[in-house]
């Protein structure tokens, strides 16, 4: 992403916009600038703020006549009045902060948009978590702090030590050169991205030392984990998983409940699904 | 995608209170379908959701692919500064879903969302569904509609860098929209705003929701968030 020079009027909305805090005003040239290390191409400021298309000589003039008065505009927050926010064609390896940033991207190894990944959200028809299995979403970089791949490695090496299955469909993976070591495509690891997801598998009996694992190696890290635990309910409705939580002492109050109300419907081909313009 | 799965609250805090404050105004339900399996007329099945959550007063609604019902615009003139459109559009989230996504509805209360839960099981659309919400809440409206749970994720929470995190306030508003486009400088901001006049709780929330692409973003949430941190009834 980069800020149109002629057009920026430094007007300072987008400053906030930005989750990764990339956006500052450049005294020197009196514009806004983007970090292009800290920036993860998520699109939050191009396609977030609405825009007016105005004139930016006819803007800056406007301000400079209002800051020799004194006085202060009180602009709607959320507008780039001059639509000064251009998105830049992304080569490789940047282009994986879009696909692990922008929400509005479908992965290319999933086809699903967001981060990826359907986790437990589809298990009623796919049954990717089975009785006695528990999944396990390991999310890097959330909330709003980022992440680089070379983070991401660290613990997916770690976690392949413990003998953990990775999920095959998930984006994550699918840029592991070594999966059974968890080793991820050199070339990106420096690349900063929103969040990335990291999805895996193991027995029930486990979910204690294996988050104790995720506990630590989080220490290891610079960037946050968020940890969201998932398990298959009983032919009542019932879990176990919550009370293994609550004992060993982990927040599990909120959470995605699976109704099973999914079935299969289709006759083989998904034709149907896209609309015919 | 957890969008949903790791909206802050105290009981995540790195220090939670010993009883935490209940939410109560927070209901997220989302459906999807998988391709090749209840993905025939795709379209159609999420249409009806939606269609039948907008019974039931939902406070958002959303296409993860478009956006929530209330979105940024391309083309505002400088009038919108003295006389913003506000208003949601949720006929516009309808009409263009247009294949493969999550919808999403969100409720501030949990009357409307077991209302709508019951109408969704009749309706059997095959698609899975899904509660995001306090997980004893949830299974308590699956146990009242006569629902078995297939599966159940918890979030238990933050770990890492959680120094770097921003205060709890703050926290609540970003984390609303999961995948980050709210951002907690923006959220400081509105928090701010609200707390010198310059917008209301109402206003600001609507500014925070237009940058969440999915709309799970809970406007009325964000509105008690900014009264509570701000002192106002």
């Amino acid at each position: 992403m980069k800020i149109d020079p002629d057009k920026c009027v430094a007007c300072g909305n987008c400053v906030p916009i930005c989750p990764m805090g990339a956006i500052s005003i450049e005294p020197s040239i009196g514009r806004a600038t983007i970090n292009a290390d800290e920036c993860v191409e998520c699109f939050t400021c191009y396609r977030g703020m609405s825009k007016e298309h105005l004139n930016p000589l006819m803007v800056r003039t406007v301000r400079r006549v209002a800051k020799l008065f004194r006085f202060r505009f009180d602009p709607e927050p959320d507008i780039c009045p001059t639509d000064a926010i251009v998105p830049e064609e992304l080569a490789w390896p940047r282009i994986v902060r879009r696909a692990f940033s922008d929400p509005q991207v479908p992965h290319e190894s999933t086809g699903i948009h967001g981060r990826g990944t359907a986790e437990v959200k589809t298990n009623d028809v796919t049954h990717r978590v089975k009785e006695g299995e528990a999944g396990f979403v390991v999310e890097f970089g959330r909330p709003g702090v980022g992440a680089r791949f070379r983070d991401i490695q660290r613990v997916t090496t770690a976690l392949a030590k413990l003998g953990v299955e990775f999920e095959e469909n998930n984006p994550v993976a699918s840029l592991m050169t070594d999966r059974s070591h968890g080793l991820i495509r050199e070339d990106i690891l420096n690349e900063k991205i929103l969040s990335a997801i990291v999805e895996i598998k193991a027995p029930t009996e486990r979910v204690p030392a294996v988050l104790q694992s995720i506990r630590d190696l989080a220490r290891e890290v610079d960037t946050v984990i968020s940890v969201g635990v998932s398990a298959r309910c009983d032919s009542k409705g019932n879990d176990l998983l919550g009370k293994v939580l609550e004992q060993e002492g982990y927040p599990a109050y909120r959470g995605k409940t699976n109704l099973g109300l999914g079935h299969a419907t289709a006759t083989g081909n998904s034709q149907n699904a896209e609309v015919r313009k | 995608m957890t969008n949903t799965l790791h909206r802050y609250s105290e009981h995540y805090a790195v220090a939670a209170p010993p009883h935490p404050e209940p939410i109560r105004d927070d209901y997220i339900v989302f459906a999807m379908a998988s391709k090749g399996i209840n993905d025939d007329n795709l379209v159609e099945k999420y249409r009806t959701f939606l269609r039948l959550a907008l019974k039931h007063r939902p406070v958002n609604i959303g296409d993860a692919t478009k956006g929530g019902n209330i979105r940024p615009r391309q083309d505002l003139n400088p009038l919108a500064h003295w006389r913003r459109d506000h208003r949601a559009d949720p006929e516009q989230v309808i009409a263009e879903i247009d294949g493969h996504t999550t919808v999403s509805a969100v409720f501030d209360n949990y009357e409307a969302m077991e209302k709508f839960i019951e109408e969704l099981k009749d309706a059997d659309l095959g698609i899975s569904i899904n509660i995001s919400a306090p997980v004893d809440e949830a299974k308590r409206c699956c146990d009242d509609a006569g629902i078995a749970r297939h599966s159940v994720e918890y979030s238990i929470g933050f770990s890492g860098r959680v120094d770097i995190l921003p205060e709890a306030t703050t926290l609540e508003l970003s984390t609303m929209c999961g995948h980050g486009m709210v951002s907690a400088n923006f959220a400081k901001k509105m928090l701010e705003w609200v707390r010198e006049n310059r917008r209301t709780p109402e206003e600001a929330a609507r500014y925070m929701a237009r940058f969440c692409s999915c709309g799970v973003f809970n406007i009325t949430r964000a509105e008690r968030i900014m009264k509570r941190a701000c002192n106002l009834k």
